[in-house]
């Protein structure tokens, strides 16, 4: 590693005694699944909501060894996801990758990857709003003292009202999921699609909320629940056609207008897996086809 | 070395990328519980402390916390060493201590007595930082809980008999609780408060 790359910033832009008391914060969160710790947040180089809490959690557990992933709606080109990998490329040198399985510290905003994640990796997740109840109840006071009661009523209501007024639970993104059987938790504005994939999952989840100073984590093999009722179980999204690009199916999808007459196509949103599914020979109804356009 | 400087020597060679190596292996141990880690520091406490129980201390002890010391510690350089190498301040309230360290062969003190945390913020509690003789040859212990797929085995020498029975009590009072790591040597393992001791059934 070249020292003059590296300006006069220390190792991953925080200071020691910040990346000390978020690392405090990372194992009282890990002791605790799916409790928000309160942390002294940082001012970032950047703005609030462009993921200030996934890199200071990203930085104080980042090393030289370390293999960085950076995706935003699932896809590794994306500005968020740019200027990200950019911003670690600078302050800390690491080696950066877009492929899910290279990587030993994915920060995330609101996607988790098609492909399963493995015990040596990280997800970091960048968290708007880490309070599941925060909607409900708007004062701090409330919503510590329904979690310190294991009051969820509320929360219930809310779905029960889903269903009153549309007939199934309408809530698609930040679907709220209890943690080993007791903190009910903002999974971060992820599609539902997601959820079960935190279940048991072999990875280290972590979530850093930067505006609201919440740091929260899943520990591997945890137990994840959807919130749901007996007579309306918690369902995923389901996609009537496949991918147009690799024709994978069983994959989240992002639309994408194509046109002003209407025409649309439906693409992976998960970037990485989409490429090498089209690496692999999986063509879509409107794959670029390299040989017929030769 | 005279014992006056022994409070000034001894802390990281490189800290930046010593502390977070000894983090990235606390972090990984506390997030599975029953698996070992290595940290190989630089690090030299002063005596009675070993060098892994002393990188724990500099990674996570600053200004900002208060650490509680067993008396063999407390009479020993330790409190200058943490003080000039941490800016950590010592403290004999056990309720007031955000770490406690705990040397080989000193008896685990009542966990109970440390800071639990509150209902509304858990987080609030004591770590403890016991070291102990070896995670093998002992009586064999089963954990469950998150953090572990099915169960994972233990054998430490060092532990009291009843301390399966002191976990469980502190166990019982999730989301409050103390949260432990074991030091064997270089060797650490980790059990957060959300993990379940059993003896093994024979």
């Amino acid at each position: 590693m070249s020292t003059a790359d590296l300006a006069t910033y220390n190792f991953a832009y925080l200071d020691e005694q910040t990346k000390r008391m978020i690392r405090r914060a990372i194992l009282k969160a890990i002791a605790i699944p799916g409790y928000q710790v309160p942390f002294a947040s940082r001012e970032m180089p950047m703005p609030y909501g462009w993921g200030t809490g996934g890199v200071q959690v990203t930085a104080a557990i980042l090393g030289p060894k370390d293999v960085l992933k950076v995706i935003d709606q699932g896809a590794d080109d994306t500005t968020n996801a740019v200027s990200i990998r950019a911003f670690f490329q600078k302050v800390a040198d690491v080696a950066v990758t877009t492929k899910t399985r290279e990587a030993t510290i994915i920060q995330t905003r609101h996607r988790i990857p098609e492909e399963k994640l493995t015990a040596g990796q990280t997800l970091v997740y960048q968290v708007p709003i880490p309070e599941p109840l925060r909607f409900l109840e708007p004062r701090e006071t409330e919503t510590r003292k329904m979690h310190a009661l294991e009051e969820y009523g509320l929360m219930h209501v809310k779905l029960y009202e889903d269903i009153a007024r549309n007939g199934h639970i309408a809530t698609t993104y930040a679907y709220p999921v209890k943690v080993e059987g007791r903190y009910v938790m903002d999974p971060s504005p992820t599609p539902k699609f997601d959820n079960p994939k935190m279940h048991m999952s072999e990875a280290l989840q972590l979530f850093g909320a930067g505006r609201e100073k919440r740091i929260y984590a899943v520990p591997p093999f945890t137990e994840v629940v959807s919130l749901d009722f007996e007579d309306h179980p918690f369902e995923i999204q389901t996609f009537d056609r496949p991918c147009a690009l690799c024709g994978a199916e069983n994959v989240y999808l992002d639309e994408v207008v194509l046109d002003d007459k209407g025409g649309r196509m439906f693409v992976c949103s998960d970037t990485d897996h989409c490429e090498e599914r089209c690496a692999g020979g999986h063509r879509g109804s409107l794959a670029y086809d390299k040989e017929a356009a030769e | 070395m005279t014992t006056d400087t022994l409070a000034f020597a001894g802390g990281f060679d490189q800290p930046v990328f010593e502390a977070q190596a000894a983090f990235r292996t606390l972090m990984d141990c506390m997030a599975r519980p029953g698996t070992i880690g290595r940290i190989d520091a630089t690090v030299v406490p002063p005596a009675p402390l070993n060098a892994t129980a002393g990188a724990i201390a500099l990674t996570l002890c600053d200004h900002d916390t208060t650490v509680w010391l067993t008396p063999a510690l407390s009479r020993s350089a330790l409190p200058g060493w943490l003080a000039f190498n941490a800016g950590a301040t010592v403290t004999d309230e056990r309720q007031n201590a955000r770490f406690a360290f705990v040397e080989k062969g000193a008896m685990l003190p009542n966990l109970s007595l440390f800071a639990q945390g509150t209902q509304e913020y858990p987080d609030r509690s004591t770590t403890l930082v016991v070291e102990i003789d070896a995670f093998e040859g002992g009586r064999p212990l089963v954990l469950k809980g998150p953090g572990i797929r099915t169960e994972a085995e233990i054998a430490p020498v060092g532990l009291p008999d009843m301390f399966p029975h002191f976990w469980s009590e502190n166990r019982q009072n999730f989301p409050r609780g103390v949260d432990l790591i074991l030091v064997a040597g270089a060797r650490i393992l980790c059990l957060p408060r959300t993990t379940i001791v059993s003896v093994k059934e024979a």
